[in-house]
């Protein structure tokens, strides 16, 4: 497809955005719970381990869309479904975004299943981390009640995997 | 497989750390991203319809006891694709300080005013031409504390979702003639300066209303990372 326009560039979304984005937060999309509902539990910490309390995190897993501000505590919650396998044999996983004052753009990275070990394993975008121990960021851990816990570390040890795009 | 190395490399995006810019020192990630293979990514992403926002929730002038301070504008555009098409339907969502620089927020707590009449907070869904238009006051200038002195130029922010999950963005829109703007560590991380100069509204008399309020606008254009460079000039 030919391009005509260029692109708007990003922007931070600053320290300030609670009271523009919290409409949306914790509202399921579509309005409807769907079959198999999960809770995704996690912390968004910096680069000396601290949480980030200012940091609102979106997932989208082909047909649920969450969003979450994080608490003083760096902590975010969404419900979401575990997808079907999607196309080119990548196991079931969800699109998260990250955006916080200090991030210039949003940064990108994917929670896949504790319990799809060998879907996982067969996974192309978990091969081509490379490294086991980074490309085990992106695995969620066994939470509560069926749920998961996913933490991001944006920085330094144990550093989640962001993707490029 | 391909990798974003081999697809053509049109960065308008400011890089994750940024010296200039001292939240980033902690934040940023310090490893190399991992590109991830086109035909590995999700072409879908949320759709909102009507429901999620009403036509009072473009106008931040209202919703208040009275009518907040400070100099009423009209702030419009179209939300595109890099290939043209305009995107119908889509969410905007906006969110500001107020004419005195203060963000309906604790964590602003510098001293300048609140306005109990304005929360600056407004949400629309674009039209067929993939139109947004929202009301509200000129925001001011405020300080932060990224280095001696330092102020933000007056921005509102803009969050849009695309038609894809690669096509969520979140920028600022300028206003133009503002003295702050080359000073800004934020707009400066925009390595390119026609790619800065995108993000300053223009002064519109289409959208002025007589004896009532200033016009701005704004396209915003999402899905550009897929984009060919123009040859350089």
């Amino acid at each position: 497809m030919s391009t005509t326009l260029p692109p708007t560039p990003s922007q931070t979304i600053g320290p300030f955005f609670r009271f523009g984005m919290e409409w949306l937060s914790g509202r399921a999309i579509p309005e409807a719970e769907p079959p198999g509902a999960l809770t995704v539990t996690g912390r968004v910490l910096d680069g000396d381990g601290e949480p980030v309390p200012d940091a609102l995190v979106e997932a989208w897993q082909g047909s649920v869309f969450a969003r979450s501000l994080t608490d003083a505590e760096g902590r975010f919650r969404f419900v979401t479904v575990k997808p079907t396998p999607a196309a080119g044999g990548q196991a079931p996983h969800v699109e998260v975004s990250v955006f916080a004052r200090g991030l210039l753009q949003r940064l990108w990275t994917r929670l896949y299943f504790p319990d799809e070990a060998a879907a996982n394993e067969a996974d192309p975008l978990l091969g081509a981390v490379g490294d086991p121990a980074r490309a085990a960021t992106l695995v969620a851990v066994p939470g509560e009640d069926g749920g998961v816990v996913f933490d991001v570390r944006l920085q330094g040890e144990g550093e989640t995997v962001f993707f490029a795009w | 497989m391909s990798t974003v190395a081999e697809r053509p490399a049109w960065t308008v995006d400011p890089p994750y750390g940024d010296p200039g810019y001292r939240s980033t020192a902690k934040r940023a990630p310090h490893r190399p991203l991992v590109p991830m293979a086109p035909e590995l990514a999700p072409t879908t992403g949320p759709v909102f319809g009507e429901g999620y926002a009403d036509p009072e929730d473009a106008d931040l002038t209202a919703g208040h006891a009275g009518e907040p301070i400070g100099q009423r504008i009209n702030v419009s555009g179209r939300i595109l694709g890099s290939d043209g098409r305009p995107l119908a339907g889509q969410l905007v969502e906006i969110w500001q300080c107020n004419a005195a620089g203060r963000y309906a927020h604790q964590g602003d707590q510098h001293p300048a005013p609140l306005d109990p009449n304005f929360t600056g907070a407004g949400r629309c869904l674009t039209d067929a031409e993939g139109r947004y238009r929202f009301r509200t006051i000129r925001p001011g200038a405020y300080p932060w504390r990224n280095h001696p002195n330092a102020w933000r130029p007056a921005h509102i922010h803009f969050s849009v979702f695309g038609r894809a999950f690669t096509e969520r963005l979140v920028t600022q829109m300028y206003f133009p003639g503002d003295p702050l703007i080359p000073f800004d560590p934020v707009l400066r991380s925009i390595r390119d300066p026609k790619a800065q100069e995108r993000l300053v509204s223009a002064f519109d008399w289409d959208s002025t209303e007589e004896e009532f309020a200033l016009g701005f606008a704004f396209d915003v254009v999402v899905g550009g990372h897929l984009a060919t460079p123009p040859d350089p000039a």
